[in-house]
This record gives structure tokens, sequence and C-alpha cells, in this order.
């Protein structure tokens, strides 16, 4: 975690993409961050500050996250890294940790995509013929957090668009994401479709809709940087 | 009066499981995981399992020995993406795989625990993790009838023991291993510690003896168990 302060000025177009999305998070929330790009969130949340964060193998109150020689065996999150517990943590089993997850008290989750749609579906488990591991929490997650936002590089490695109007593979849950964090963009599912909120500083509107694979409605007026 | 000791050796314990047994595993990645009754059930060549589970470990822990010896026929899991062996041996049909929501998998087995015969959800309608699958409408909404699930054996991994069976947990090692140990026929577990009876408070029991069959202390913890340098 950063010294009291949401990480400003950060160069690296993904680690900027991932401190605006620290920014999503308010005081007081229970939040799950998903495997890979979301984890990294953590990184940018000012010391001290107010958030449960929830792991689905079963722990509310993760603290920072330990080297090698500090880990304890009995202690990761679900994507197997070595974690800390901070005062207040509780542990429970898999249950009572979906539990929580399907009665709506994660109050905003943050997950990977293959494919985001502009109704708001979702597919980040299953690449038929090549990737099939089982989705894991996801499909809870994504269904019944109160805020589902994914943080994803707005296209693929090799370019093609990643948000779309209707997904490809199959999908995780249907119309549930809220909001997308790219590399190159904020953009909100509305009833329209894909709204621009904010650009990465140096993209224009031009470029982030020529990479996106629909039509993405521009606000009135200035777009705001992050 | 005093309750009974269960206490027994592992060889013995695994023994009892018969070839093309249903066999739940408690774990999530290395925390929970039995892996020593698992090398008990390679050692003992016990074949045509069906093994529950949440993950497949990873290639050369766990389950994956399981895998590599040939006696899994068939895994139901939530997971498998970091044991490339097991995506394999799905991909070419060695072992059947059938993938359910995590949450979903733990209630089922949960439900099993509970003397129940299936939940009703939402979760995964309108994902292909629906099809096939029983649908029922009940105050105006569709739901996914789920079958609890039952097994043969259960095999967990706890951190302390009486001789009765009481057991306690650490930390994220708890995971799958409190649903499973009340969800089969035959409990058998594998313990880091064993107190005498009274050594942990009644207040402190996380599964209730009650639920268990046989209680193997574990005289080493192997390298398994360890932390994974990543």
């Amino acid at each position: 975690m950063s010294d009291g302060n949401f990480s400003e000025n950060v160069q690296d177009p993904r680690a900027r993409m991932v401190a605006r999305a620290a920014r999503e998070i308010a005081p007081g929330m229970v939040v799950n961050l998903g495997i890979g790009l979301p984890t990294k969130v953590i990184d940018h949340l000012p010391e001290g500050f107010p958030v449960c964060l929830h792991t689905e193998n079963g722990m509310a109150g993760i603290g920072p996250t330990l080297p090698y020689e500090a880990a304890d065996r009995n202690l990761i999150d679900a994507g197997g890294a070595y974690v800390s517990p901070l005062p207040g943590t509780s542990y429970f089993d898999s249950a009572v940790s979906f539990a929580l997850v399907r009665s709506g008290r994660l109050d905003l989750t943050m997950l990977g995509a293959f494919e985001v749609a502009e109704s708001g579906d979702l597919a980040n488990w299953k690449i038929p013929g090549k990737f099939s591991p089982g989705a894991g929490g996801a499909i809870e997650l994504a269904q019944k957090a109160r805020r589902v936002v994914v943080l994803t590089t707005h296209t693929d490695r090799k370019g093609n668009p990643k948000l779309l109007r209707q997904c490809t593979l199959p999908l995780t849950a249907r119309g549930h994401v809220a909001r997308i964090f790219t590399d190159m963009a904020v953009v909100d599912v509305t009833p329209r479709g894909f709204a621009l909120v904010e650009l990465a500083s140096g993209t224009t509107a031009k470029e982030v809709q020529e990479a996106t694979g629909a039509t993405l409605h521009l606000p009135a007026g200035d777009i705001p940087t992050f | 009066m005093s309750l009974p000791d269960k206490t027994t050796t592992m060889e013995e314990a695994v023994a009892a499981i018969p070839d093309g047994a249903v066999v739940m595993l408690g774990g999530f990645g290395v925390p929970g995981t039995p892996f020593t009754l698992i090398h008990e059930l390679v050692r003992q060549g016990k074949r045509d399992l069906t093994v529950i589970k949440n993950d497949a470990n990873e290639a050369g822990m766990g389950v994956d020995h399981l895998i590599v010896a040939g006696l899994m026929r068939k895994l139901i899991v939530t997971h498998l993406g970091l044991n490339a062996n097991a995506i394999a041996a799905m991909n070419e049909g060695r072992i059947k795989v059938e993938l359910c929501a995590q949450g979903i998998l733990a209630e089922r087995i949960r439900a099993g625990g509970a003397g129940l015969q299936a939940i009703l959800t939402d979760i995964g309608l309108e994902t292909e993790l629906a099809e096939g699958k029983q649908v029922i409408e009940m105050a105006g909404k569709r739901l996914l009838v789920e079958p609890a699930i039952r097994a043969d054996v259960a095999l967990i991994h706890a951190d302390c023991a009486d001789p009765f069976g009481n057991l306690t947990y650490l930390a994220t090692a708890r995971n799958f291993n409190p649903p499973m140990a009340m969800a089969a026929e035959r409990v058998i577990v594998e313990t880091e510690r064993l107190v005498p009876l009274g050594g942990i408070s009644p207040d402190a029991v996380e599964t209730p003896g009650v639920f268990v069959d046989h209680i193997c202390p574990l005289t080493q913890i192997s390298e398994e168990y360890g932390v994974v340098r990543r």
C-alpha cells in the first residue's frame, strides 16, 4: 500500500489503469479482487484505508502480501499468493465464504475479462478448444456482487477488441458488468451501451473507439483523464 | 462415561476404501490438502476413483499423484488451471471432468452433510454450466436444481483433533474441509496435532467428532505442505 494517498503520476499504462481502478473503492466497502490484474489494486490503496478485502478461499480482511521467507503455509488468497491477516480478520470455510457472496455482502468485485459486451455480459473463464480450466468462483462473484467492474487491457495480444457488441465466448454472467477499466479508458455499461467516462492521458476518444468492437457513446463536453 | 477413541493408522483407515469409491478431498491449493492420505491412496493403489475437490493442485502435488498413477476415473472440480497434467488428462479423455461453480460445489456438499436432497439456485443460469440441469419455477423465478453431494469417503486435513474426532483448522486451510467432513459415509482425518479428550474447548470445536470416523495423527509434515516458492 502507498503512503496515505491514492497513487498519482503512474507512468506505465497498465499500472495507471490499476491505480485508477483503486479509486473505485470507497471507504467501508467489502471488496473481492479477482485473480491477476485486479489483485494488484491492493498496491495502490492508501495505507490504513478502511476496506475489508474478501478472498473466496475463506478470509475477510486481507493484509499485505508476504515474501517467501515470511509466508504462513496455511494462509493464501484465491490466487495462491501468501497474504497476512489484519487486526479484525476472520477465517471461514468455503460454504460460508460463498454465503457471503451470494447473499449480497460484497459491495464490489473487480474481475479480469476475455470479453465484455455492451450489455454487461462477461466472458472470462473459457476459450473452447484452447483453455477450459473451470470458472472457480467467478460465476458467483460476477452474478452476486452489488457492483461488478472489470479490469482488462482494451485489446487482446493481437490487437483485437475485448469490448464487443456481443460476447463470442461462453459467458460467466449475463448483464452484470457496470464499469470497465482499461489501459486506454474508463467505460461504463449503460442502457444505451458503452459510454466513455475517462481517457488515459495521451489517448484520444477516436483511438478508444477504434479499439472498441461496439459503439462508444461520448459525454458532452470535456472528457476527464487519468 | 467417556467418548470413544477413533485413532488408527493411516494404512488401516485407507485400506477400508473400496476401488471405485467416490472420494472427497479437502484443500484449496496447498492449504488443507490431505497430502499424506492421498499418498496412502496411491500407495495402496485404489482404482477407478471419482474425486471431488476444489482444484487439481499443481503438477507433482496432491491430487496430481492420483492422475499420474491412473487411479482417477472422474474429477468433480471448480478449477484445474494450475495443473497442466490434469488439463492434458482431461483433453485426452483419460479422466472425465465435471466443472462446478465453486460456492455451488461447497453448498451441494454442505447440503449433503445436512441430509438435504438438493439446493435451488440462480447461479449459473444463462451459462453453459446450466446445460442439462433441471430447472424449476418458484415464486416467478427460474431456478436450477443442484443435487446434494455425498461421498463414500472424505479425506480431511485438520490442524488439531482429539481422539473422538473433534476438529479445528487453521486460517485458509479450512476451505472445503469442514463441509466435506460432514458429507461422507466414512470420514478419515489426518491431523497435525492430536490432543487428549478435553484438549479442545467444546466452544472451539469446528467439526464435531460425531461426524468423524477415523483420526490419523501425522508423524511428519512433508515438503508438500510447505510454502511454495514462486
